[in-house]
């Protein structure tokens, strides 16, 4: 138990840890920690706490919260706590109250207080503490009461102060820009901080405001280029290295902040390409952290003015990625090709069978990736299989969030580049059916205009034909049970509309499952005024093709129950239902004329067709209409043009909720309309008015070409049905079986073959080829269009073409960069770890390749007098010595002085160096595999730990104790 | 914003550590866990590190039992997160040697102060291992 007094804590902590760590499910460790709360809530207010037991109470605190539980009843100890003048209690009590409270709670007004004192501290650590705090919990209102402060902090003596102030400053801008506009100035003065952890950080804030106005900030480019050109080069301290890579972190942040300058400027991005492509051609690929460098190359490359050696070089490594085993590096790969791809869409096809094997994988993320490439990469020549295979995978997930998003892609993407109104509607059907509810209602009322307006070319029986199959579609899919609300509204409109127009389906069939779809759906009203609307449409075209209408049974009482609906918008539908098979043929002709609904309404807003009517009832005595500006003014009574009006009182309502869908009837049906209208005026208008679209009317009856319509709709089906959706499904079968065997061939080839992988591995990819037709087809589909076979070989050419001339380039880096990525599959099996302590001794093995730029540096790493001297001369020196202080021109004291930047001239040299020192990455790698067996005292570290841990109970069914080891077991 | 929070789960979906860089309440967190949780250990080791999430992208990282979550924004680079994660290990490492489950458990302000001195506002300000542990080592011997 010795070391276990060794964690320094109390028996009652460690029982508690204990007991946490030993809980089997999530009630048992609620339990605990109710039992907790208790325990605390009467401790913590005992008079007379000693301070360390205190600091004990608030991490129980923290645990209480972590676990999910509220622990307010304490946030005032550890808001006190933050008084103690211990650095350690100090400490803890900040990181409490910024774990526990928001910015905006009532307690933070009791902090700032202590912060503002903090702030003033002599001891830095307080200073640091205090502008955690800041960072967590300063809001718009209290950023003045520190603001002054942290600004003179920023020249602090520390660089940790310096960094920490900035990023308060950072925060500031954040919470409110306008509070500290002023002192903008100050960031690009710490990018020129001596110390690199300063400048580091700072780009954090650069990068916000540059993503926020670029071109304020065009005159940094050659500056942020220098940067990154020296940190590349290793001119930073050692102990930003990141196995072996220099300051990895602050390269990346550059060249997102590149990315950003580089956009759409040629002059800007010129400056980049050489350094671009020196990190591209210099880059590890055998390690995470060089392809994630790597990674945002490339999309920096992809987002600055276009350079093609760059692009070449960028889709080199593309290529790297997606041949990877590592569905990681597949995932990087599949992000930058769609980046690419719009700047040479070529790209694409060298790689179609990777991207096949990501879509096909199980792995949902590069599943969804893979979805977003293709998203990018749709024509109107592959729309149709990907927008398929969109859908397929829509229908087989669960997650709505998801799901809306490739529900509005694949909506998307249909409506851009649909090669035929009857894909589109198919399309679209499916996508309701499994997503409807999901689906913008834009969407519906988007597919209903197009299935009313048809091809936009007057080709009506092309029309008439794809109303039909819309209309086959609905009717052999109403039946379903649990159809969207959204996608049953275009079912019953287009019923209405169309149902009977090809005279294939008789009305009381149509209008009969009409009927059907208002009961089952009868919560829902306003499929059941689509629906009762629909019927009405039904019910007057038979009357007005002159048949006798029967309404059906079912049909009655739903208009019964509906006359009595608490919803007025039923009400008055099923009312003008009834209203309207009381009537004569010529009145419902034109009332609701057949195949109208794209015609213009046409509102008489004068009512012009009224006023013989008005001018009759004036004459038997009427008072004649004031116009309501009239009326107000009361002057000029005289001036009423109010003949042409009716009622004045209710005119806007009326005319508003009801006119508008039967605008043009003609004088006999008109007063039957209105005298309907005053009876129902209070109809919600919102519904109303989108409806209003199919009620409307004017006379023009297309012609429903009926003759040899069977046939040509098979036509269509197997054109759009069966290719596109009924093939992929046997391929997605046979796609699980063969997925496996295609994995585990790669693999064996990872393993066996490490010498010549990059042909090795292509051959593994030609294998499956041949195997699967399939695929095959499918790649034809996605990226060659009509002419696959010619695609393929061309395709395949293109493959191995693209190696060997990247062979030609640079055969040494290429051969390297394939022995690396060999033992970097074997390193990624074995989790990384190992890498562990290996930073600094391979370190040192290192530099004998790359002597010189080394030992220069070294100086800068231990904050020698050297640079301090150069850089202390930029600060002075304001914003626009930035450029001279990193600036590659100037070259006179830098390149003596050993500080970041470095003269041009030398560049040559030190790339050179590089190489030789990315080349000699993998033995170091190799190295440092075998020193992990010297790991000895660690692993009796770990042993004692285990003991450790055993006699504590904690994590019995954990064997190993040490992470680390754990994982190299 | 990037880093939007950094998670360290047990593989019985226990948090050992949270650290939130935007508010969320309570219930919100500990729905969110616990989603989270279940959907990354129902994956296996040859998938990608990477989940999306509803507007997050989770980037995790197993350690024997313990997960390191971390969740970040769409532009963020993930296979530096990636690193981040291992940097952020590597550092505990170095403190406390060997760095197993029980140590964030019993030093779990000093896991925290770490991961303070890396991140701020959700950005990666330091990378130094040394610059990282020298004020938690200065605090060591002041206490």
């Amino acid at each position: 138990m010795g070391s276990q007094g060794g964690f320094g804590q109390s028996k009652e902590f460690l029982d508690l840890v204990k007991s946490i760590g030993e809980a089997r499910s999530k009630a048992e460790e609620d339990r605990i920690v109710l039992n907790e709360i208790e325990t605390l809530k009467r401790r913590i207010i005992e008079p007379d706490i000693p301070k360390r037991k205190m600091k004990e109470y608030i991490i129980r605190l923290v645990y209480v919260e972590m676990l999910g539980h509220d622990a307010s009843f304490g946030y005032i100890h550890a808001v006190k706590m933050t008084h103690d003048d211990n650095i350690v209690l100090k400490r803890t009590g900040y990181l409490a109250v910024t774990l526990f409270l928001n910015e905006d709670h009532d307690l933070i007004i009791l902090i700032v207080n202590t912060i503002q004192k903090d702030l003033k501290s002599d001891n830095y650590l307080v200073v640091c503490a205090a502008l955690n705090a800041v960072c967590r919990l300063i809001n718009e209102e209290t950023i003045p009461a520190v603001l002054p402060q942290v600004i003179e902090l920023l020249g602090h003596s520390k660089e940790a102060v310096r960094k920490k102030a900035i990023m308060a400053l950072h925060r500031f801008h954040q919470k409110s820009p306008s509070s500290v506009s002023h002192l903008i100035s100050n960031f690009r003065k710490r990018l020129c901080d001596n110390d690199p952890g300063v400048m580091g950080a700072t780009l954090c804030p650069l990068f916000d405001l540059i993503s926020n106005d670029v071109n304020s900030y065009k005159d940094l480019v050659i500056s942020f280029v220098s940067i990154l050109k020296q940190v590349a080069e290793r001119r930073l301290p050692k102990s930003y290295d990141y196995h072996q890579m220099p300051a990895p972190f602050i390269q990346i942040k550059l060249l997102k902040i590149l990315a950003l300058l580089g956009s759409g400027d040629k002059q800007a991005s010129e400056n980049m390409y050489t350094v671009i492509s020196d990190i591209i051609r210099k880059g590890d690929s055998s390690s995470n952290i060089g392809n994630a460098i790597l990674y945002d190359s490339i999309c920096c490359a992809a987002s600055i003015y276009p350079n093609p050696k760059l692009i070449e070089a960028a889709a080199d490594v593309v290529a790297k990625f997606l041949k990877s085993d590592t569905h990681n590096l597949k995932y990087m790969g599949i992000d930058a090709l769609g980046r690419l791809i719009k700047l040479s869409p070529q790209i694409a096809e060298q790689h179609q069978l990777a991207v096949i094997d990501c879509l096909e994988d199980p792995d949902d993320t590069l599943k969804r990736k893979t979805f977003k490439l293709l998203y990018k990469m749709t024509k109107s020549s592959n729309v149709e299989v990907i927008v398929d295979r969109m859908i397929e995978y829509m229908i087989s997930i669960s997650d709505d969030h998801y799901k809306t998003y490739i529900a509005s892609r694949c909506v998307e993407l249909a409506e851009q580049f649909a090669p035929s109104n009857h894909w589109f509607i198919q399309t679209m059907n499916k996508v309701f059916e499994h997503a409807g509810d999901l689906v913008n209602v834009k969407v519906a009322h988007n597919l209903m205009r197009l299935i009313a307006e048809g091809f936009g070319e007057d080709d009506d029986a092309a029309d008439s034909q794809l109303r039909s199959s819309a209309v086959e579609s609905y009717l052999r899919i109403i039946g379903e049970p649990k159809l969207p609300s959204v996608f049953l509204q275009v079912i019953c409109w287009v019923l209405g509309e169309y149902g009977t127009a090809d005279g294939k389906h008789s009305a009381s069939y149509i209008s009969g499952k009409l009927c059907d779809v208002a009961e089952a759906y009868s919560d829902d009203v306003t499929v059941k005024a689509y629906a009762t609307s629909a019927l009405m449409k039904i019910y007057a075209f038979e009357m007005a093709a002159g048949r006798k209408v029967d309404l059906l049974p079912e049909c009655q009482t739903l208009i019964e129950e509906m006359l009595a609906s608490h919803s007025t918008d039923l009400q008055q539908r099923a009312y003008e239902l009834q209203a309207l098979t009381g009537l004569d043929r010529q009145a419902v002709e034109a009332i609701m004329p057949q195949d109208a609904s794209c015609e213009d309404i046409e509102v008489d807003k004068n009512l012009s067709f009224l006023n013989d009517y008005v001018q009759q009832s004036i004459e038997r005595g009427a008072q004649p209409y004031i116009p309501e500006d009239v009326r107000a003014g009361m002057g000029e009574m005289s001036n009423f043009r109010g003949q042409d009006k009716h009622e004045p009182s209710h005119h806007v309502l009326r005319f508003e909720a009801y006119e508008l869908p039967k605008a043009p009837p003609p004088s006999k049906a008109a007063p039957v309309s209105i005298a309907s209208s005053t009876d129902l005026v209070p109809v919600p208008e919102a519904l109303y008015s989108r409806e209003s679209q199919q009620i409307s009317s004017a006379a023009s009856a297309s012609e429903a070409g009926s003759s040899g319509l069977k046939l040509r709709l098979d036509g269509v089906q197997k054109k759009w049905g069966k290719p596109t959706y009924s093939s992929p499904t046997p391929s997605s079968t046979s796609e699980s079986s063969s997925q496996k065997p295609v994995n585990g061939m790669t693999q064996v080839n990872g393993a066996s073959a490490v010498n010549s992988r990059v042909r090795e591995s292509y051959d593994s990819r030609k294998a499956p080829v041949e195997i699967s037709p399939e695929k095959q087809k499918l790649a034809g589909l996605l990226f060659g269009g009509s002419s696959k076979p010619e695609r393929k070989s061309s395709a395949g050419h293109k493959a191995p073409k693209a190696n060997a001339s990247a062979a030609d380039r640079s055969q040494e880096s290429k051969t390297a960069g394939a022995s690396n990525e060999a033992v970097a599959e074997k390193t990624n099996h074995q989790p990384p770890p190992d890498l562990l302590d290996l930073g600094e001794p391979t370190v040192t093995t290192d530099p004998p390749s790359v002597v010189d730029p080394f030992k220069q540096l070294e100086g800068l790493l231990d904050s020698s007098p050297g640079p301090t001297i150069d850089h202390s001369a930029g600060a002075t020196a304001k914003v626009p010595d930035i450029m001279s202080l990193y600036g590659g021109t100037t070259t006179g004291e830098q390149s003596t002085s050993g500080g970041y930047s470095i003269p041009v001239s030398g560049e040559g040299n030190l790339l050179s160096g590089l190489s030789n020192a990315a080349a000699g990455g993998a033995p170091g790698e190799m190295t440092f595999t075998s020193s992990q067996s010297v790991k000895g005292p660690n692993a009796k570290d770990s042993l004692e730990k285990d003991a450790l841990v055993r006699q504590l109970g904690v994590n019995p069914s954990s064997q190993n104790p040490n992470l680390f080891k754990d994982l190299l077991g | 914003m990037g880093i939007r929070f950094v998670l360290m789960v047990n593989k019985q979906g226990q948090t050992r550590l949270a650290q939130y860089y935007e508010y969320l309440t309570i219930e919100e967190r500990r729905a969110l866990e616990g989603e989270i949780v279940r959907k990354c250990l129902a994956r296996t080791e040859q998938q990608c590190s990477f989940v999306e999430h509803r507007n997050y992208k989770i980037v995790y990282r197993r350690y024997a039992s313990l997960f390191f979550l971390v969740g970040v924004d769409d532009d963020e680079n993930e296979l530096a997160i990636l690193e981040f994660i291992h940097l952020l290990v590597e550092t505990m490492d170095r403190h406390f040697g060997n760095v197993c489950e029980l140590d964030i458990m019993f030093h779990l302000e000093k896991a925290h102060f770490m991961l303070e001195e890396m991140v701020m506002n959700g950005c990666v300000v330091e990378t130094s291992k040394s610059n990282i542990l020298t004020p938690i080592q200065l605090m060591d011997k002041a206490s």
